[in-house]
């Protein structure tokens, strides 16, 4: 009984995003930005090799002008503290992407005129799914922090219970899979197995830089440098680790759920 | 002899008496690995006892692979020597099981060798090498793993249970191996941190720390006294963070609905405090070879008045848990871990306190700021599940308590505006070779660093989640198959940094 009153007494908690905007504040490091000038895409060839080099896990691009691909950073923030007219930590954690190339990003935003429609591919598969979804979890060869914050999406804060999003026990159940780890190539057996055993539709979301690309441990002999080259991956969380919110985000962005920025209309609102 | 000085060298047939000689009642076997010379390889053996480290070691001659096993004599270094035949193709003759543990390959395959400078191409697993499944008139395996219910890290535990008891249960953590000793090689000293911090996700600071003192050791550019203080400061955080985890794990299992949804909570709000104190809730990229990358992103106050707020409620809650009968019955009796085992295999952190072995290297070799912060141990008699909680919850109070005393010191060094510095820069190229160690929310962390001009030729890391889980299986001594989530929560291991 006593257990009771404890739960009322704390009130309300729970996040109401995505419909209203949440997050943990400007300083949060979600994700590291191009923020330099119109001048930085004119490097000469010496400072852009400078630059490419600050990054340790080779996710800065200068050809054709400065990009990141958060799908290799690991948001140590060295290019953010050696070059700060360049780099800066964002707080927007809203980064998921339906292809891994646009995890690649600029301070431009790229011409993505096929995004439209890759969305709307999407959202046709997974129609049946929108108001219920149920997830189920596969570890391939993460360092255990990803799990920990896939777990706290049905912590009281997050509360992904209210949207509709269940975890299942059994991949039979399961009409998303959650992917993390850097693809240990022992576990892709059992990866491509409990992806077989999903009934259709169903849909792949990468959670992690490291499952995007593998991280600093893209060249070990015992991973394949994410899971992409193994299985066919709807979206791609980028993130060492992701936050709940965002891999919150990319699951709603998988089921069409997520409002496209600059409109009020859902996909699914505009593809029905 | 000691940390600092040299090692004592044998020859490999002498090996195992002369390490098993020492161990007793002052020593432990804290890690056995290989390390790679120029042409050779040397195995080494640490000891930890007596507020030191000591070094046992054993240089196999050029195409040398095998020595008398040490497993005979020391049963604790039955992982470690799985694992040196899995990573060096070197075999330990004598030893009862040298079955695969971390990485399975075909007999006759190239091995990783980390650290030897070869060049390995990805090796594919073979499920061939594993041994055949058992044994025993009535008995049956059940394989649980490595996808299981829940959203849990890769394992696999094949049980071996003639119907309700588990006599014996095979580990395999090897599914989720990712070859990390391999991946430091060739890093820049700057760069290992970043990896260190992967190893084991979870115990993020405790694993960067333990490298960086290495490293500070090597170089000599030990940390400001405020760049040690908020180490403490994101360490502890870390410990109680871990701590939380494992009980709700525990709450899940016994169905406690809401206590369940209160300490995650808790746990929540501590990660948001962990995210505005560096901007990543792991504590990510704070530690730094030479000290800390920076101050506190908010003021001390902030982070008492949050640290005040947190005890309270985590308090309330966990006094209410420890009175809850339906929680406290899946607890108490399950997973009785004795002494005398723990003891000889040299068991580590919470899971060895809760059977009365006091052994927490933030006492008994202080290191950064512990050494001028005072708190007493925690330690439980009855070495089960419920021990290892209560173990757990008077190391949560320890926690704040060392936290207050680190804020309190960085008020003194360095005011509101945190202005005192941060790190010691090290001059000069690196070269060398030495220990370093932290005491993770898992139990001690060991790393051994190898510097050549700047460029980490060695790594050995050695997670408490690996030397603990070959405990498993000795957990089970009166247990049934409805206590296999308590007790794999009591042990509140992470995979990652059992399977490397």
């Amino acid at each position: 009984m006593p257990w009771m009153t404890r739960g009322i007494r704390e009130g309300i908690v729970t996040s109401r995003y995505p419909h209203r905007p949440d997050g943990y504040g400007p300083l949060f490091r979600a994700t590291v930005s191009v923020s330099g000038g119109e001048d930085v895409a004119r490097l000469d060839a010496p400072e852009a090799v400078a630059v490419a080099q600050l990054c340790p896990t080779g996710a800065i691009k200068t050809e054709g002008g400065i990009r990141v691909d958060r799908g290799l950073c690991v948001a140590c923030g060295r290019c953010v503290a050696a070059r700060p007219e360049m780099f800066s930590f964002d707080a927007d954690f809203e980064v998921a992407a339906l292809r891994r190339d646009l995890l690649v990003v600029s301070r431009h935003e790229e011409g993505q005129n096929d995004l439209a429609e890759l969305r709307e591919g999407l959202a046709r598969r997974v129609r049946a799914l929108r108001r219920s979804i149920h997830i189920r979890h596969i570890d391939c060869g993460s360092d255990g922090s990803e799990e920990w914050e896939i777990a706290a999406l049905t912590n009281p804060f997050y509360d992904v219970q209210r949207l509709g999003i269940f975890f299942t026990a059994s991949p039979r159940h399961a009409d998303l899979l959650l992917v993390t780890g850097a693809g240990a190539t022992g576990m892709l057996g059992a990866l491509h197995r409990t992806f077989d055993a999903m009934p259709t539709p169903k849909l792949i979301i990468a959670i992690g830089s490291e499952t995007a690309s593998g991280g600093l441990l893209a060249r070990s002999y015992a991973t394949r440098g994410g899971i992409a080259d193994d299985i066919s991956v709807d979206v791609f969380v980028p993130g060492s680790p992701p936050s709940p919110f965002a891999i919150l985000h990319g699951i709603l962005l998988a089921i069409g759920l997520m409002p496209v920025r600059g409109s009020d209309a859902t996909q699914a609102e505009r593809s029905s | 002899m000691t940390m600092d000085g040299a090692a004592v060298e044998v020859r490999p047939e002498l090996f195992a008496t002369e390490v098993a000689g020492i161990l007793g009642s002052t020593h432990r076997l804290a890690a056995l690995f290989a390390m790679p010379q120029a042409r050779c390889v040397r195995l080494v053996a640490v000891l930890a006892g007596q507020g030191r480290l000591m070094v046992i070691a054993a240089t196999l001659a050029e195409g040398t692979t095998s020595y008398p096993s040490v497993t005979a004599l020391v049963p604790g270094a039955d992982w470690y020597e799985r694992e040196i035949h899995d990573l060096y193709g070197i075999e330990a003759i004598g030893h009862p099981d040298l079955d695969p543990l971390v990485l399975p390959l075909s007999p006759g395959s190239i091995r990783p060798r980390p650290g030897s400078g070869d060049q390995v191409d990805r090796l594919v697993p073979d499920s061939a090498p594993l041994p055949a499944l058992v044994s025993g008139e009535g008995m049956f395996t059940i394989s649980y793993g490595p996808v299981r219910s829940g959203v849990f890290e890769a394992i696999e535990y094949v049980i071996e249970t003639p119907g309700e008891d588990f006599p014996r249960i095979q580990t395999r953590p090897h599914y989720k191996h990712r070859g990390v000793e391999f991946g430091f090689v060739g890093r820049s000293v700057e760069d290992g941190v970043l990896l260190a911090e992967r190893v084991e996700g979870v115990a993020t600071i405790a694993h960067a720390t333990a490298y960086c003192e290495a490293i500070e050791r090597i170089s000599g550019a030990e940390p400001p006294p405020a760049g040690q203080f908020v180490r403490v400061l994101h360490a502890e955080l870390e410990r109680i963070a871990n701590h939380l985890d494992s009980t709700i794990r525990h709450t899940e299992a016994a169905g406690q609905a809401v206590a369940f949804a209160r300490l995650t909570l808790h746990k929540e709000r501590l990660m948001r405090l962990r995210a505005k104190l560096c901007g990543n809730r792991f504590g990510r990229c704070v530690v730094v070879p030479g000290g800390v990358c920076g101050a506190p992103l908010i003021e001390g106050v902030e982070i008492l008045a949050s640290v005040d707020h947190l005890e309270r409620d985590i308090r309330a809650d966990l006094k209410l848990l420890m009175a809850t009968p339906s929680f406290l019955d899946r607890l108490r009796d399950t997973g009785i871990l004795p002494p005398s085992i723990l003891a000889v295999r040299g068991a580590l952190g919470p899971l060895a306190r809760g059977s009365g072995i006091e052994e927490d290297v933030r006492r008994s070799r202080p290191y950064g700021g512990y050494r001028n912060l005072g708190f007493s141990s925690a330690s439980g008699v009855e070495g089960d599940a419920l021990a290892r909680q209560l173990v757990r919850n008077d190391e949560i109070w320890g926690s704040f308590h060392l936290i207050r005393q680190a804020l309190d010191e960085l008020d003194h060094l360095a005011g509101v505006a945190w202005s005192a510095p941060m790190r010691t820069v090290a001059t000069g190229t690196l070269s060398g070779e030495a220990f370093g160690w932290a005491e993770a929310p898992q139990g001690e962390v060991l790393y051994l660093v190898r510097v050549e001009d700047g460029v980490l030729t060695r790594v050995k890391q050695r997670s408490a989640s690996f030397h603990n889980l070959a405990l498993f299986t000795a957990a089970f001594p009166k247990d049934i198959t409805t206590d296999f989530a308590f007790i794999e929560a009591s042990f509140g291991l992470s995979i990652a940094g059992a399977a490397g």
